[in-house]
Protein backbone atom coordinates (compact mmCIF):
# COMPACT_ATOMS: atom_id res chain seq x y z
CA UNK A 1 0.00 0.00 0.00
CA UNK A 2 2.87 2.71 0.98
CA UNK A 3 5.17 1.65 -2.23
CA UNK A 4 1.59 2.25 -3.96
CA UNK A 5 1.34 5.87 -2.21
CA UNK A 6 5.06 6.25 -2.80
CA UNK A 7 4.26 5.47 -6.60
CA UNK A 8 1.48 7.92 -7.35
CA UNK A 9 3.47 10.77 -5.51
CA UNK A 10 6.67 10.40 -7.54
CA UNK A 11 4.33 10.30 -10.90
CA UNK A 12 3.02 13.75 -10.19
CA UNK A 13 6.18 14.85 -9.30
CA UNK A 14 7.35 13.63 -12.19
CA UNK A 15 4.76 15.81 -14.13
CA UNK A 16 5.11 18.92 -12.39
CA UNK A 17 8.95 18.44 -13.37
CA UNK A 18 7.94 18.58 -16.58
CA UNK A 19 5.87 20.93 -16.64
CA UNK A 20 8.65 23.38 -15.15
CA UNK A 21 11.26 22.20 -17.58
CA UNK A 22 8.70 23.14 -20.01
CA UNK A 23 7.36 26.92 -18.95
CA UNK A 24 11.01 27.66 -18.38
CA UNK A 25 11.88 26.52 -22.18
CA UNK A 26 9.06 28.62 -23.08
CA UNK A 27 10.03 31.68 -20.74
CA UNK A 28 13.52 32.05 -22.42
CA UNK A 29 11.98 32.31 -25.70
CA UNK A 30 9.93 35.58 -24.99
CA UNK A 31 12.42 37.71 -24.64
CA UNK A 32 13.59 37.04 -27.62
CA UNK A 33 10.24 37.44 -28.77
CA UNK A 34 9.98 40.71 -27.53
CA UNK A 35 13.40 42.21 -28.94
CA UNK A 36 12.69 41.01 -32.46
CA UNK A 37 8.73 42.26 -32.33
CA UNK A 38 10.00 45.47 -31.30
CA UNK A 39 12.86 46.00 -33.46
CA UNK A 40 11.11 44.92 -36.79
CA UNK A 41 7.94 46.98 -36.01
CA UNK A 42 9.78 49.86 -35.55
CA UNK A 43 12.64 49.16 -38.40
CA UNK A 44 11.31 47.23 -40.96
CA UNK A 45 8.83 49.99 -42.17
CA UNK A 46 11.63 52.05 -42.22
CA UNK A 47 13.83 49.35 -44.63
CA UNK A 48 13.42 50.38 -48.32
CA UNK A 49 16.07 50.71 -51.36
CA UNK A 50 16.89 54.12 -50.43
CA UNK A 51 17.54 53.29 -46.53
CA UNK A 52 19.88 51.04 -47.66
CA UNK A 53 21.77 53.44 -50.53
CA UNK A 54 22.01 56.86 -49.00
CA UNK A 55 23.56 58.23 -45.89
CA UNK A 56 22.38 59.04 -42.65
CA UNK A 57 20.13 62.19 -42.77
CA UNK A 58 21.45 65.88 -41.10
CA UNK A 59 19.17 66.45 -37.81
CA UNK A 60 15.82 67.63 -38.52
CA UNK A 61 13.94 69.61 -35.50
CA UNK A 62 10.02 69.45 -34.77
CA UNK A 63 10.01 72.07 -36.94
CA UNK A 64 12.11 71.14 -40.07
CA UNK A 65 10.00 67.45 -39.72
CA UNK A 66 6.84 69.82 -39.88
CA UNK A 67 7.88 71.76 -43.03
CA UNK A 68 10.10 69.11 -45.18
CA UNK A 69 8.55 65.79 -43.86
CA UNK A 70 10.75 63.20 -42.22
CA UNK A 71 14.00 62.83 -43.84
CA UNK A 72 15.09 59.05 -42.53
CA UNK A 73 18.18 58.92 -44.98
CA UNK A 74 20.14 55.72 -45.22
CA UNK A 75 22.98 53.88 -43.35
CA UNK A 76 24.51 52.69 -46.35
CA UNK A 77 28.21 54.30 -44.71
CA UNK A 78 27.61 51.56 -41.53
CA UNK A 79 26.59 48.67 -43.73
CA UNK A 80 29.79 49.11 -46.13
CA UNK A 81 31.64 49.52 -43.28
CA UNK A 82 30.21 46.73 -40.87
CA UNK A 83 30.92 44.37 -43.86
CA UNK A 84 34.50 45.52 -44.50
CA UNK A 85 35.77 45.73 -40.71
CA UNK A 86 34.08 42.37 -39.89
CA UNK A 87 35.23 40.79 -43.54
CA UNK A 88 38.97 42.39 -42.72
CA UNK A 89 38.70 41.31 -39.07
CA UNK A 90 38.03 38.20 -39.88
CA UNK A 91 40.25 37.65 -42.65
CA UNK A 92 42.95 38.39 -39.90
CA UNK A 93 41.63 36.00 -36.89
CA UNK A 94 40.94 33.07 -39.25
CA UNK A 95 44.30 31.63 -40.33
CA UNK A 96 45.80 32.76 -37.14
CA UNK A 97 42.84 31.16 -35.01
CA UNK A 98 42.74 27.65 -37.54
CA UNK A 99 46.66 27.81 -37.08
CA UNK A 100 46.87 28.12 -33.23
CA UNK A 101 43.81 25.33 -32.90
CA UNK A 102 45.52 22.71 -34.88
CA UNK A 103 48.94 23.36 -32.72
CA UNK A 104 46.50 23.30 -29.64
CA UNK A 105 45.17 20.36 -30.95
CA UNK A 106 48.06 18.43 -32.47
CA UNK A 107 50.51 19.35 -29.77
CA UNK A 108 47.97 18.68 -26.58
CA UNK A 109 50.51 18.59 -23.69
CA UNK A 110 53.11 20.48 -24.48
CA UNK A 111 54.34 23.69 -22.12
CA UNK A 112 53.34 26.20 -24.79
CA UNK A 113 50.49 24.64 -25.54
CA UNK A 114 48.86 25.08 -22.18
CA UNK A 115 50.04 28.37 -21.59
CA UNK A 116 48.47 29.66 -25.26
CA UNK A 117 45.14 27.92 -24.00
CA UNK A 118 45.23 29.70 -20.41
CA UNK A 119 46.11 33.07 -22.64
CA UNK A 120 43.04 32.26 -25.06
CA UNK A 121 40.57 31.46 -22.07
CA UNK A 122 41.92 34.66 -21.14
CA UNK A 123 41.28 36.87 -24.01
CA UNK A 124 37.85 35.39 -24.03
CA UNK A 125 37.33 36.62 -20.80
CA UNK A 126 37.77 40.54 -21.20
CA UNK A 127 35.69 43.20 -21.50
CA UNK A 128 35.80 44.21 -25.42
CA UNK A 129 35.95 47.58 -24.59
CA UNK A 130 39.55 47.28 -23.72
CA UNK A 131 40.15 45.89 -26.86
CA UNK A 132 38.84 48.90 -28.09
CA UNK A 133 41.23 50.92 -25.97
CA UNK A 134 44.13 48.34 -26.70
CA UNK A 135 44.04 48.44 -30.38
CA UNK A 136 43.65 52.55 -29.85
CA UNK A 137 46.95 52.57 -28.50
CA UNK A 138 48.36 50.54 -30.85
CA UNK A 139 47.55 51.65 -33.89
CA UNK A 140 45.47 54.92 -33.57
CA UNK A 141 48.10 56.65 -31.60
CA UNK A 142 50.95 55.55 -33.97
CA UNK A 143 48.93 56.49 -37.12
CA UNK A 144 47.43 59.53 -35.12
CA UNK A 145 44.04 58.74 -37.12
CA UNK A 146 40.84 56.90 -36.37
CA UNK A 147 40.54 53.88 -39.22
CA UNK A 148 38.88 51.55 -40.51
CA UNK A 149 41.39 48.88 -39.75
CA UNK A 150 42.22 49.36 -36.30
CA UNK A 151 38.61 48.49 -35.64
CA UNK A 152 39.50 45.11 -37.49
CA UNK A 153 42.05 44.45 -35.86
CA UNK A 154 40.09 44.91 -32.23
CA UNK A 155 37.40 42.73 -33.91
CA UNK A 156 39.94 40.10 -34.60
CA UNK A 157 41.15 40.17 -31.00
CA UNK A 158 37.62 39.46 -30.23
CA UNK A 159 36.67 36.68 -32.58
CA UNK A 160 40.30 35.03 -32.14
CA UNK A 161 39.31 32.71 -29.19
CA UNK A 162 35.70 31.29 -30.54
CA UNK A 163 37.60 30.17 -33.66
CA UNK A 164 40.45 28.62 -31.85
CA UNK A 165 38.57 26.79 -29.63
CA UNK A 166 35.80 25.52 -32.33
CA UNK A 167 38.93 24.31 -34.44
CA UNK A 168 40.77 22.78 -31.74
CA UNK A 169 37.70 20.89 -30.29
CA UNK A 170 36.99 20.17 -33.73
CA UNK A 171 40.32 18.48 -34.64
CA UNK A 172 40.53 16.15 -31.42
CA UNK A 173 37.56 14.12 -32.42
CA UNK A 174 39.17 13.74 -35.75
CA UNK A 175 40.62 9.92 -35.37
CA UNK A 176 44.44 9.64 -35.38
CA UNK A 177 43.91 6.90 -38.00
CA UNK A 178 42.98 9.52 -40.43
CA UNK A 179 45.99 10.98 -40.03
CA UNK A 180 48.08 8.00 -39.83
CA UNK A 181 46.52 6.82 -43.30
CA UNK A 182 48.19 10.10 -44.50
CA UNK A 183 51.18 9.86 -43.32
CA UNK A 184 51.69 5.98 -44.30
CA UNK A 185 50.74 7.25 -48.17
CA UNK A 186 54.03 9.71 -47.44
CA UNK A 187 52.00 12.31 -47.30
CA UNK A 188 54.93 15.32 -45.65
CA UNK A 189 52.63 16.43 -42.65
CA UNK A 190 51.63 20.10 -43.97
CA UNK A 191 49.33 17.98 -46.57
CA UNK A 192 47.94 15.96 -44.55
CA UNK A 193 47.21 19.13 -42.09
CA UNK A 194 45.90 21.17 -45.14
CA UNK A 195 44.36 18.40 -47.31
CA UNK A 196 42.70 15.68 -44.60
CA UNK A 197 42.68 17.08 -40.90
CA UNK A 198 41.08 20.62 -41.79
CA UNK A 199 38.45 19.10 -44.66
CA UNK A 200 37.75 16.54 -42.13
CA UNK A 201 36.50 19.08 -39.58
CA UNK A 202 35.55 21.90 -42.04
CA UNK A 203 31.96 22.30 -40.37
CA UNK A 204 33.04 22.67 -37.07
CA UNK A 205 35.92 25.17 -38.19
CA UNK A 206 33.26 27.05 -40.46
CA UNK A 207 30.96 26.95 -37.49
CA UNK A 208 33.33 28.26 -34.77
CA UNK A 209 33.83 31.21 -37.60
CA UNK A 210 30.52 32.35 -38.34
CA UNK A 211 29.97 32.18 -34.92
CA UNK A 212 32.50 34.53 -34.25
CA UNK A 213 31.69 37.22 -37.54
CA UNK A 214 28.10 37.04 -35.63
CA UNK A 215 29.72 37.93 -32.26
CA UNK A 216 31.98 40.81 -33.35
CA UNK A 217 29.14 42.02 -35.54
CA UNK A 218 27.36 43.68 -33.45
CA UNK A 219 30.14 44.84 -31.15
CA UNK A 220 29.73 48.51 -30.30
CA UNK A 221 32.84 49.20 -27.83
CA UNK A 222 35.66 48.01 -29.03
CA UNK A 223 34.62 50.41 -32.42
CA UNK A 224 34.55 53.61 -30.67
CA UNK A 225 38.06 54.16 -30.24
CA UNK A 226 39.22 52.41 -33.69
CA UNK A 227 36.86 52.57 -36.59
CA UNK A 228 34.89 55.79 -34.73
CA UNK A 229 32.79 56.12 -37.19
CA UNK A 230 32.12 58.62 -40.27
CA UNK A 231 28.89 60.40 -41.24
CA UNK A 232 30.06 59.87 -45.46
CA UNK A 233 30.53 56.39 -47.58
CA UNK A 234 33.61 55.77 -46.75
CA UNK A 235 35.56 52.38 -48.44
CA UNK A 236 39.17 53.86 -47.40
CA UNK A 237 39.99 51.53 -44.65
CA UNK A 238 42.39 53.91 -42.85
CA UNK A 239 39.88 56.34 -42.54
CA UNK A 240 37.38 56.84 -39.90
CA UNK A 241 34.63 54.49 -40.95
CA UNK A 242 30.99 53.88 -39.50
CA UNK A 243 30.04 51.04 -38.77
CA UNK A 244 26.02 49.44 -37.78
CA UNK A 245 26.54 49.34 -34.25
CA UNK A 246 28.19 52.58 -33.82
CA UNK A 247 25.84 54.49 -35.79
CA UNK A 248 22.91 52.69 -33.65
CA UNK A 249 24.62 53.94 -30.86
CA UNK A 250 25.30 57.55 -31.69
CA UNK A 251 21.80 58.04 -33.94
CA UNK A 252 19.52 56.25 -31.22
CA UNK A 253 21.02 58.65 -27.90
CA UNK A 254 20.21 61.72 -30.30
CA UNK A 255 17.37 64.15 -29.51
CA UNK A 256 16.48 64.15 -33.46
CA UNK A 257 13.42 62.17 -33.80
CA UNK A 258 14.53 61.53 -37.76
CA UNK A 259 18.01 60.12 -36.11
CA UNK A 260 16.38 57.84 -33.96
CA UNK A 261 14.08 56.57 -37.03
CA UNK A 262 17.04 55.98 -38.67
CA UNK A 263 18.64 53.85 -35.58
CA UNK A 264 15.64 51.56 -35.74
CA UNK A 265 16.09 50.74 -39.17
CA UNK A 266 19.91 50.44 -38.77
CA UNK A 267 18.79 47.64 -36.04
CA UNK A 268 16.75 45.99 -37.59
CA UNK A 269 19.26 45.23 -40.34
CA UNK A 270 21.74 44.37 -37.99
CA UNK A 271 19.52 41.53 -36.18
CA UNK A 272 19.02 40.02 -39.64
CA UNK A 273 22.45 40.18 -40.59
CA UNK A 274 23.10 38.59 -37.20
CA UNK A 275 20.09 35.77 -37.52
CA UNK A 276 21.00 35.09 -40.98
CA UNK A 277 24.56 34.33 -39.71
CA UNK A 278 23.17 31.96 -36.85
CA UNK A 279 20.82 30.20 -39.29
CA UNK A 280 23.79 29.71 -41.56
CA UNK A 281 25.76 28.00 -39.03
CA UNK A 282 23.25 25.87 -38.23
CA UNK A 283 22.94 24.75 -41.65
CA UNK A 284 26.81 24.55 -41.97
CA UNK A 285 26.64 21.81 -38.91
CA UNK A 286 24.21 20.11 -40.39
CA UNK A 287 25.41 20.04 -43.89
CA UNK A 288 29.36 19.80 -44.01
CA UNK A 289 29.59 17.29 -40.81
CA UNK A 290 32.07 14.50 -42.11
CA UNK A 291 31.23 11.12 -40.81
CA UNK A 292 33.92 8.88 -39.52
CA UNK B 1 70.47 -11.72 -50.60
CA UNK B 2 68.50 -12.71 -53.50
CA UNK B 3 64.73 -12.50 -53.07
CA UNK B 4 65.25 -10.22 -49.99
CA UNK B 5 63.39 -7.37 -49.60
CA UNK B 6 63.81 -5.75 -46.37
CA UNK B 7 66.37 -6.94 -43.99
CA UNK B 8 66.73 -5.95 -40.29
CA UNK B 9 69.48 -6.19 -37.97
CA UNK B 10 70.06 -5.56 -34.35
CA UNK B 11 66.99 -3.65 -34.26
CA UNK B 12 66.26 -1.87 -31.16
CA UNK B 13 63.18 0.04 -30.68
CA UNK B 14 62.43 2.36 -27.46
CA UNK B 15 59.40 4.48 -26.35
CA UNK B 16 59.47 7.68 -24.80
CA UNK B 17 61.24 7.50 -21.19
CA UNK B 18 63.53 4.49 -22.53
CA UNK B 19 61.14 1.96 -22.58
CA UNK B 20 62.75 -1.14 -24.94
CA UNK B 21 59.73 -2.33 -27.07
CA UNK B 22 61.96 -4.23 -29.47
CA UNK B 23 65.31 -5.94 -28.54
CA UNK B 24 67.99 -6.90 -31.04
CA UNK B 25 65.80 -8.43 -33.34
CA UNK B 26 67.23 -9.88 -36.94
CA UNK B 27 65.37 -11.07 -39.54
CA UNK B 28 64.83 -10.88 -43.42
CA UNK B 29 61.66 -10.60 -45.44
CA UNK B 30 61.41 -12.39 -48.93
CA UNK B 31 59.99 -10.63 -52.24
CA UNK B 32 56.53 -12.46 -53.42
CA UNK B 33 55.97 -13.94 -50.07
CA UNK B 34 53.26 -13.37 -46.79
CA UNK B 35 55.59 -13.11 -43.51
CA UNK B 36 53.36 -13.46 -40.39
CA UNK B 37 54.71 -12.02 -37.08
CA UNK B 38 53.05 -12.86 -34.72
CA UNK B 39 52.56 -12.98 -30.61
CA UNK B 40 50.86 -12.23 -27.89
CA UNK B 41 49.73 -8.01 -27.07
CA UNK B 42 52.19 -5.89 -26.45
CA UNK B 43 55.05 -8.04 -27.41
CA UNK B 44 55.86 -4.94 -29.57
CA UNK B 45 55.22 -6.72 -33.20
CA UNK B 46 53.31 -3.68 -34.04
CA UNK B 47 56.19 -1.29 -33.27
CA UNK B 48 58.38 -3.93 -35.71
CA UNK B 49 56.50 -3.07 -38.51
CA UNK B 50 55.78 0.11 -37.50
CA UNK B 51 60.00 0.93 -37.54
CA UNK B 52 59.81 -0.60 -41.44
CA UNK B 53 57.91 2.59 -42.81
CA UNK B 54 59.48 4.82 -40.43
CA UNK B 55 56.03 5.50 -38.53
CA UNK B 56 57.13 4.53 -35.29
CA UNK B 57 59.75 8.07 -34.93
CA UNK B 58 55.78 9.61 -35.67
CA UNK B 59 55.32 9.14 -31.70
CA UNK B 60 57.10 11.65 -29.50
CA UNK B 61 60.01 10.64 -27.57
CA UNK B 62 60.30 7.47 -29.81
CA UNK B 63 63.66 6.15 -30.95
CA UNK B 64 65.36 2.78 -33.27
CA UNK B 65 68.49 1.71 -33.00
CA UNK B 66 70.13 -1.15 -35.47
CA UNK B 67 69.72 -1.37 -39.30
CA UNK B 68 66.85 -1.87 -41.97
CA UNK B 69 67.94 -2.16 -45.60
CA UNK B 70 65.21 -2.10 -48.52
CA UNK B 71 66.11 -3.95 -51.12
CA UNK B 72 69.81 -2.98 -49.79
CA UNK B 73 69.70 0.53 -49.03
CA UNK B 74 69.48 1.73 -45.99
CA UNK B 75 65.87 3.31 -44.43
CA UNK B 76 67.16 5.89 -42.39
CA UNK B 77 68.69 7.72 -45.44
CA UNK B 78 65.82 7.46 -47.53
CA UNK B 79 63.54 10.43 -46.99
CA UNK B 80 60.42 8.93 -44.97
CA UNK B 81 57.75 10.30 -46.91
CA UNK B 82 59.39 8.51 -50.19
CA UNK B 83 59.84 5.39 -48.14
CA UNK B 84 56.42 5.35 -47.02
CA UNK B 85 55.16 5.14 -50.57
CA UNK B 86 57.48 2.85 -51.77
CA UNK B 87 56.49 0.62 -48.51
CA UNK B 88 52.41 0.89 -48.30
CA UNK B 89 50.41 0.38 -44.57
CA UNK B 90 47.25 -1.34 -43.66
CA UNK B 91 45.77 -0.77 -40.17
CA UNK B 92 43.76 -2.30 -37.87
CA UNK B 93 40.74 -0.40 -38.39
CA UNK B 94 39.77 0.60 -41.62
CA UNK B 95 40.07 4.05 -42.05
CA UNK B 96 39.38 5.40 -45.86
CA UNK B 97 39.54 9.04 -46.01
CA UNK B 98 36.14 10.52 -44.81
CA UNK B 99 35.99 13.37 -47.52
CA UNK B 100 36.38 11.68 -50.47
CA UNK B 101 35.17 9.35 -52.69
CA UNK B 102 35.95 5.75 -53.44
CA UNK B 103 37.64 6.87 -56.52
CA UNK B 104 39.94 9.75 -54.76
CA UNK B 105 40.36 7.41 -52.00
CA UNK B 106 42.58 4.94 -54.25
CA UNK B 107 44.70 7.39 -55.64
CA UNK B 108 44.68 9.91 -52.75
CA UNK B 109 48.27 9.19 -52.07
CA UNK B 110 48.59 11.22 -56.05
CA UNK B 111 45.79 13.36 -54.72
CA UNK B 112 47.18 14.16 -51.47
CA UNK B 113 50.79 14.76 -52.97
CA UNK B 114 49.60 16.76 -56.18
CA UNK B 115 51.47 13.91 -58.25
CA UNK B 116 49.87 14.65 -61.88
CA UNK B 117 48.15 11.98 -63.50
CA UNK B 118 45.91 12.20 -66.83
CA UNK B 119 42.82 11.22 -66.46
CA UNK B 120 43.12 8.25 -68.23
CA UNK B 121 45.98 6.87 -66.32
CA UNK B 122 44.10 7.90 -62.98
CA UNK B 123 40.89 5.72 -64.29
CA UNK B 124 43.55 2.74 -65.10
CA UNK B 125 45.09 2.59 -61.45
CA UNK B 126 41.59 2.88 -59.58
CA UNK B 127 40.94 -0.23 -61.80
CA UNK B 128 43.97 -2.22 -61.19
CA UNK B 129 44.06 -1.62 -57.78
CA UNK B 130 40.75 -2.04 -56.32
CA UNK B 131 40.59 -5.23 -58.86
CA UNK B 132 44.10 -6.56 -56.97
CA UNK B 133 42.12 -5.73 -53.55
CA UNK B 134 39.02 -7.73 -55.29
CA UNK B 135 36.46 -5.03 -54.28
CA UNK B 136 35.93 -3.62 -58.46
CA UNK B 137 33.43 -5.81 -59.22
CA UNK B 138 31.25 -4.92 -55.86
CA UNK B 139 32.22 -1.13 -56.63
CA UNK B 140 32.74 0.40 -60.03
CA UNK B 141 29.22 1.62 -60.35
CA UNK B 142 29.68 3.96 -57.46
CA UNK B 143 33.26 5.35 -57.80
CA UNK B 144 31.99 8.41 -57.13
CA UNK B 145 30.42 7.84 -54.05
CA UNK B 146 31.71 8.10 -50.46
CA UNK B 147 34.22 5.83 -49.14
CA UNK B 148 32.55 5.22 -45.77
CA UNK B 149 29.17 4.07 -46.67
CA UNK B 150 30.46 1.20 -47.38
CA UNK B 151 31.02 -2.12 -44.80
CA UNK B 152 33.85 -2.72 -42.41
CA UNK B 153 35.47 -5.53 -44.86
CA UNK B 154 34.47 -3.45 -48.07
CA UNK B 155 36.51 -0.56 -46.62
CA UNK B 156 39.02 -2.44 -45.57
CA UNK B 157 40.22 -3.63 -48.87
CA UNK B 158 39.18 -0.09 -50.18
CA UNK B 159 42.53 0.96 -47.91
CA UNK B 160 44.65 -2.05 -48.99
CA UNK B 161 43.74 -0.71 -53.14
CA UNK B 162 44.98 2.72 -51.85
CA UNK B 163 48.21 1.27 -50.49
CA UNK B 164 48.77 -0.76 -53.49
CA UNK B 165 47.66 1.83 -55.94
CA UNK B 166 51.24 3.75 -55.21
CA UNK B 167 52.61 0.71 -56.75
CA UNK B 168 54.81 -0.35 -53.23
CA UNK B 169 57.76 -2.77 -52.96
CA UNK B 170 56.16 -4.01 -49.39
CA UNK B 171 52.96 -4.13 -48.12
CA UNK B 172 52.39 -4.00 -44.41
CA UNK B 173 49.18 -5.33 -42.76
CA UNK B 174 48.66 -4.10 -39.46
CA UNK B 175 45.95 -6.70 -37.66
CA UNK B 176 43.89 -6.37 -40.93
CA UNK B 177 41.31 -8.26 -40.08
CA UNK B 178 41.08 -7.23 -36.23
CA UNK B 179 37.87 -5.06 -36.91
CA UNK B 180 35.99 -7.50 -39.03
CA UNK B 181 33.52 -10.23 -39.35
CA UNK B 182 34.34 -13.87 -40.24
CA UNK B 183 33.46 -13.23 -43.68
CA UNK B 184 35.24 -10.26 -44.49
CA UNK B 185 38.59 -11.58 -42.76
CA UNK B 186 37.99 -14.89 -45.14
CA UNK B 187 37.81 -12.21 -48.19
CA UNK B 188 40.92 -10.62 -46.63
CA UNK B 189 42.62 -13.60 -46.14
CA UNK B 190 42.12 -14.32 -49.87
CA UNK B 191 43.16 -11.47 -51.26
CA UNK B 192 46.40 -11.73 -48.77
CA UNK B 193 47.19 -14.84 -50.45
CA UNK B 194 46.72 -13.57 -53.92
CA UNK B 195 48.41 -10.20 -53.51
CA UNK B 196 51.64 -11.90 -52.80
CA UNK B 197 51.64 -12.36 -56.26
CA UNK B 198 53.05 -8.73 -56.36
CA UNK B 199 54.16 -7.78 -53.71
CA UNK B 200 55.93 -8.92 -50.48
CA UNK B 201 53.13 -8.93 -47.43
CA UNK B 202 54.14 -8.95 -43.78
CA UNK B 203 51.06 -9.06 -41.79
CA UNK B 204 51.04 -8.46 -38.11
CA UNK B 205 48.50 -10.65 -36.28
CA UNK B 206 48.05 -11.91 -32.75
CA UNK B 207 45.35 -14.76 -34.32
CA UNK B 208 47.28 -17.86 -34.93
CA UNK B 209 45.46 -19.62 -36.99
CA UNK B 210 45.45 -16.70 -39.59
CA UNK B 211 49.27 -16.73 -39.39
CA UNK B 212 49.16 -20.79 -40.56
CA UNK B 213 46.42 -20.30 -42.81
CA UNK B 214 48.21 -17.36 -45.62
CA UNK B 215 51.60 -17.22 -44.67
CA UNK B 216 54.81 -18.67 -45.84
CA UNK B 217 57.00 -17.44 -43.16
CA UNK B 218 56.06 -16.66 -39.50
CA UNK B 219 57.95 -14.70 -36.77
CA UNK B 220 57.43 -15.39 -33.16
CA UNK B 221 57.86 -12.23 -31.48
CA UNK B 222 57.80 -12.18 -27.32
CA UNK B 223 58.34 -9.31 -25.04
CA UNK B 224 60.05 -7.46 -27.69
CA UNK B 225 62.40 -10.49 -28.43
CA UNK B 226 62.38 -12.71 -31.82
CA UNK B 227 61.83 -16.13 -30.49
CA UNK B 228 61.37 -17.68 -33.34
CA UNK B 229 61.51 -17.21 -37.43
CA UNK B 230 61.19 -19.77 -40.03
CA UNK B 231 59.22 -21.03 -42.55
CA UNK B 232 55.42 -21.29 -41.81
CA UNK B 233 55.15 -24.92 -41.90
CA UNK B 234 58.08 -25.72 -39.79
CA UNK B 235 57.06 -23.15 -36.94
CA UNK B 236 54.09 -24.75 -36.63
CA UNK B 237 54.79 -28.46 -36.26
CA UNK B 238 58.30 -28.51 -35.20
CA UNK B 239 59.29 -25.51 -33.35
CA UNK B 240 62.49 -25.20 -31.81
CA UNK B 241 61.67 -23.19 -29.31
CA UNK B 242 59.71 -23.75 -26.41
CA UNK B 243 57.95 -20.70 -25.22
CA UNK B 244 56.94 -20.65 -29.71
CA UNK B 245 55.30 -23.99 -28.26
CA UNK B 246 54.13 -23.25 -25.37
CA UNK B 247 51.94 -20.01 -27.05
CA UNK B 248 51.11 -22.03 -30.57
CA UNK B 249 49.13 -24.77 -28.00
CA UNK B 250 47.62 -21.99 -26.09
CA UNK B 251 49.30 -22.17 -22.96
CA UNK B 252 49.87 -18.35 -22.96
CA UNK B 253 48.52 -15.47 -25.54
Amino acid sequence: MKEKDNLSVNIAKDKIFLAFVIIFSILSIVPLILILYYIFIRGLPVINWSFLTTISPSPQGEIEIAQEGLRVGGVANAIVGTLLIVLVGALIAIPFGIAVGIFLAEHKNSKIANITRVAVDMIQGIPSIIFGIVVSLWIVRTTKTFSGISGSVALALMMLPLVIKSTEETIKLIPNSIKEAGLALGTPYYRVVMRLIIPSGISGIVTGILMGVARIMGETAPLLFTSFGSRFLNTNLFKPMEALPTLIYKNSMSPNTNLIVNSWGASAILVIFVLVLNILTKMVVNKWKVKF
Amino acid sequence: MEGKVLEISNLNAYYAGGLAVLKNVTMNFSAKKVTAVMGPSGCGKSTLIRCLNRMHEMNSGARTEGLIKLLGEDIYLINPIMLRRKIGMVFQRPNPFPTMSIYNNVIAGFKLNSIKKSKVELDRIVEDSLRSAALWEEVKDKLHKKGTFLSGGQQQRLCIARALAMNPDVLLLDEPTSALDPKSTMHIEELIVELKKEVAIILVTHNIAQAGRVSDYTAFLYLGELVEFGTTEKLFTVPEDKRTEEYLTGKFG
